[in-house]
């Protein structure tokens, strides 16, 4: 990787400076940028303008195929919100839950946030707003005992789906990951399968750090996906580029807003033209 | 935080000490991986590329090549221009005399303003009155958040209602200040994007009609390159004061907080470096800096250190440190003592080359301290006193004992030796740990 920048910053053609410099600003990372650069030195060819060959090689590392897709197949489906604390976790589980109820599914929601203030109340307006049905226990409860009653629940009214609402924590702290994964496992013993997501939820302005989240996060639970929140604003998200490059994490969602319908499933050319500047 | 800048810094720096001489090729080749080091570092691409054009044009300067330590020189001045970019002094919270004096904190969403508030409360406790006030009509419960954590702050709050005019509310809540008997009023605002013209245009109106003593940008310190961005609208558009920079008890490697000055000029006058209400710091540019080049933190440990342990035992270890007979039973008894500073990892990250070192990468959980107990106590006396005794055949058969594996025992005595280096350096600060910079300190 070393030799790759330095390449580029030996005697690099003006062009690949200017997307190097976007690229960084794009937040997607020296690593993954140098390698993403030497790809594009490898497919330039006279007949295409540059650009246009970075954004086939960007489209090409997000593109996750069948992968990119929710998994909602099961019933119940078990889906997990994960992640650092404040990136968007509650909100996107009930955008879901306001798209899943208008496809006409049944959906339970589960407050196993039990430790932010008024986590529950937030998630408690939010769910009777998205139209479903919410297990929630005190404060300070067991997280995994919330979870597991969810599952329950759902299992009992056949319900289509269940999103576990968790609270934010980073990833550093290992007795908090621990919790996490308790909780996870709760909800495999209960429903064999399940879950069928573990959504980590990043927040679109976090730099080099939401890496670390992914591969952290991702050993503690086994993540399947990750969502890009607060896309909306003028941080391009480049991050989850390197976490599909490196990790091979499919990006599933991106949330372009605090409303419930401002969730919508990750396409990777639209993201791309949008990080590329959207010109040509 | 920080932890991956110091790792590499120390690493080119070490490469640079090893020269005795330096070629501008050489320097150059260095600046490139500090700016790489920046990078990785989520310093923004044009804070990290003037912060090197600024080093180069000191550093190739005559008198750096030609001295007889070239490399520490360079390291001086990164260091130098570090600090020059975090602020070369602490930044107080300014309150002035009038009264009620206001506090509005505001950010994007989730970067942890309501947090921040009620920590600022139990920061100002036993000097000012405060009251707190949310003024985020938009949130789910926002309200209830704020006055769940203004009970634990053991401070009166008063919530805008949904929907409410949140300016208008505010007023009135900071006209209640005084008969609550507070002198001081910390405002936390929704949440908000700096494109969003009606919400910034909120906050300009609550700023105008309030007149707040300070505004604060509250700044998550995993932000990438758009820190700028948000920080120079913020500040165009609204005025900032200074920053408060959280979520620091992470691994973020934190170069938003270079960027955040470099663009404002403005000042981060706090840290939040945990999840409980006592988790805020003010920030230190110094020590930041400091930390970054991997000399540790090393007035916070002693402060901390002064707060946890009491005067008896710190003279004790200072003591058996002197006199060199710092053996394993030592080590297991501060382990345990360490473990009440606070988590252990945010202990050992404060010492300085805790970054490179055995020690710092340690994740030394609680079940990693009964590890060490049983392995300690598996050992015979003589072991325990003089450790070098200790050869394979020992190690196996205290692995066997304490129900360990060989790995184990070496870890802890790896551990054990670095714990004797870095506390008898910690000793010799002890002695006069308030007077001394860490700028005067031996280099890693
Ligand atoms: N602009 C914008 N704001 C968002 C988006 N998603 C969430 N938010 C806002 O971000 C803030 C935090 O969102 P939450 O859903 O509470 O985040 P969380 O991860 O559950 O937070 P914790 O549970 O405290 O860790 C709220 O103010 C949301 O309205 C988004 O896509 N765009
Ligand atoms: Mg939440």
């Amino acid at each position: 990787m070393r030799t790759a920048f330095g390449r580029l910053l030996g005697r690099p053609s003006d062009d690949l400076v200017a997307l190097e410099e976007e690229l960084l600003l794009a937040d997607v990372g020296v690593k993954a940028t140098a390698r993403i650069l030497e790809a594009l030195t490898d497919r330039r060819s006279a007949r295409e303008p540059v650009r246009a060959t970075l954004a086939r090689v960007l489209e090409e590392i997000l593109d996750a195929g069948p992968d990119q897709a929710l998994r909602l197949d099961a019933e119940p489906s078990v889906l997990m919100f994960v992640g650092v604390n404040g990136t968007g976790k509650t909100t996107t589980l009930a955008k879901l839950a306001a798209r899943l109820r208008s496809e006409g599914r049944m959906v339970v929601v589960a407050a196993a946030d039990t430790y932010r203030a008024a986590a529950i109340d937030q998630l408690r307006l939010l769910t009777e707003r998205a139209g479903a049905r919410l297990v929630a226990h005190q404060p300070g409860s067991d997280p995994a005992a919330v979870a597991f009653d969810a599952v329950q629940s759902a299992m009992a009214r056949r319900a289509n789906a269940v999103l576990v609402d968790t609270a934010g924590r980073l990833h550093t702290s290992s007795g908090l990951m621990a919790e996490l994964a308790k909780v996870r496992r709760v909800i495999a013993r209960a429903v064999p399968g399940a879950p069928h997501e573990v959504l980590l939820v990043v927040d679109a302005t976090t730099g080099q750090n939401a890496l670390e989240q992914a591969r952290v996060f991702g050993q503690a639970v086994a993540v399947s996906g990750i969502v890009l929140a607060k896309l909306d604003g003028t941080a391009r998200g480049g991050i989850v580029i390197a976490i599909r490059e490196e990790l091979g994490l499919p990006i599933k969602l991106v949330g372009v807003g605090e409303g419930l319908d401002d969730l919508v499933p990750f396409d990777p050319r639209a993201f791309v033209r949008a990080l590329l500047g959207g010109s040509e | 935080m920080f932890g991956s800048l110091a790792g590499r810094l120390q690493g080119i720096f070490r490469q640079l000490r090893g020269r005795g001489k330096l070629t501008e090729r050489d320097v150059e080749a260095a600046l490139r991986e500090v700016r790489m080091a920046l990078l990785e570092a989520d310093v923004n691409f044009r804070v990290a590329r003037d912060f090197v054009e600024r080093v180069r044009g000191r550093a190739v300067g005559a008198e750096v090549l030609q001295s007889l330590t070239p490399g520490q020189q360079v390291i001086k001045l990164v260091h130098e221009e570090l600090v020059e970019l975090l602020g070369s002094r602490e930044a107080r919270l300014d309150l002035g005399q009038q009264v009620p004096a206001v506090v509005v904190l505001m950010g994007l969403h989730g970067s942890g303003k309501t947090t921040t508030a009620a920590r600022l409360a139990v920061h100002l406790k036993g000097k000012r009155r405060v009251l707190l006030v949310g003024a985020d009509v938009y949130r789910p419960a926002a309200g209830e958040q704020l006055e769940v954590l203004a009970r634990q702050a053991g401070v009166p709050a008063r919530v805008a209602q949904p929907r409410s005019d949140p300016v208008a509310e505010t007023r009135r809540f900071c006209g209640e200040a005084a008969a609550l008997g507070c002198d001081t009023v910390i405002v936390d605002t929704a949440g908000r994007l700096h494109l969003d013209e009606e919400l910034m245009a909120e906050m300009v109106r609550l700023r105008e009609e309030l007149g707040p003593r300070e505004t604060l940008l509250v700044v998550d310190a995993m932000t990438g390159q758009d820190a700028v961005n948000l920080a120079e609208a913020f500040h165009r558009r609204v005025g900032v004061d200074g920053f408060v920079l959280t979520k620091l008890d992470g691994d973020a490697r934190g170069g938003a907080a270079l960027s955040l000055r470099a663009v404002t000029g403005r000042p981060i006058k706090f840290a939040g470096v945990g999840e409980g209400l006592q988790a805020l710091e003010v920030f230190h540019p110094e020590r930041m800096a400091s930390r970054i080049l991997g000399r540790g933190d090393v007035l916070t440990l002693v402060e901390r250190a002064q707060a946890a342990v009491d005067e008896q035992t710190l003279r004790d270890w200072e003591r058996k440190l002197r006199q060199a007979d710092f053996t394993l039973d030592d080590f297991l008894a501060q382990l345990r003592q360490v473990k009440r500073l606070g988590p252990l990892e945010d202990v050992l990250k404060l010492l300085p080359g805790a970054t490179g070192n055995r020690l710092g990468e340690a994740k030394l959980d609680p079940r990693e301290l009964v590890r060490a107990e049983a392995i300690i106590s598996s050992m015979t006396r003589e072991e325990r006193a003089s450790p070098e005794i200790i050869d394979g055949s020992r190690r196996r058969r205290i692995a066997r004992g304490s129900g360990t594996r060989v790995q184990d025992v070496n870890r802890l005595l790896g551990q054990y030796e670095e714990a004797r280096k870095v506390f008898r350096q910690l000793a010799r600060w002890q002695r006069g740990p308030r007077r001394q910079r860490p700028d005067r300190l031996p280099r890693g």
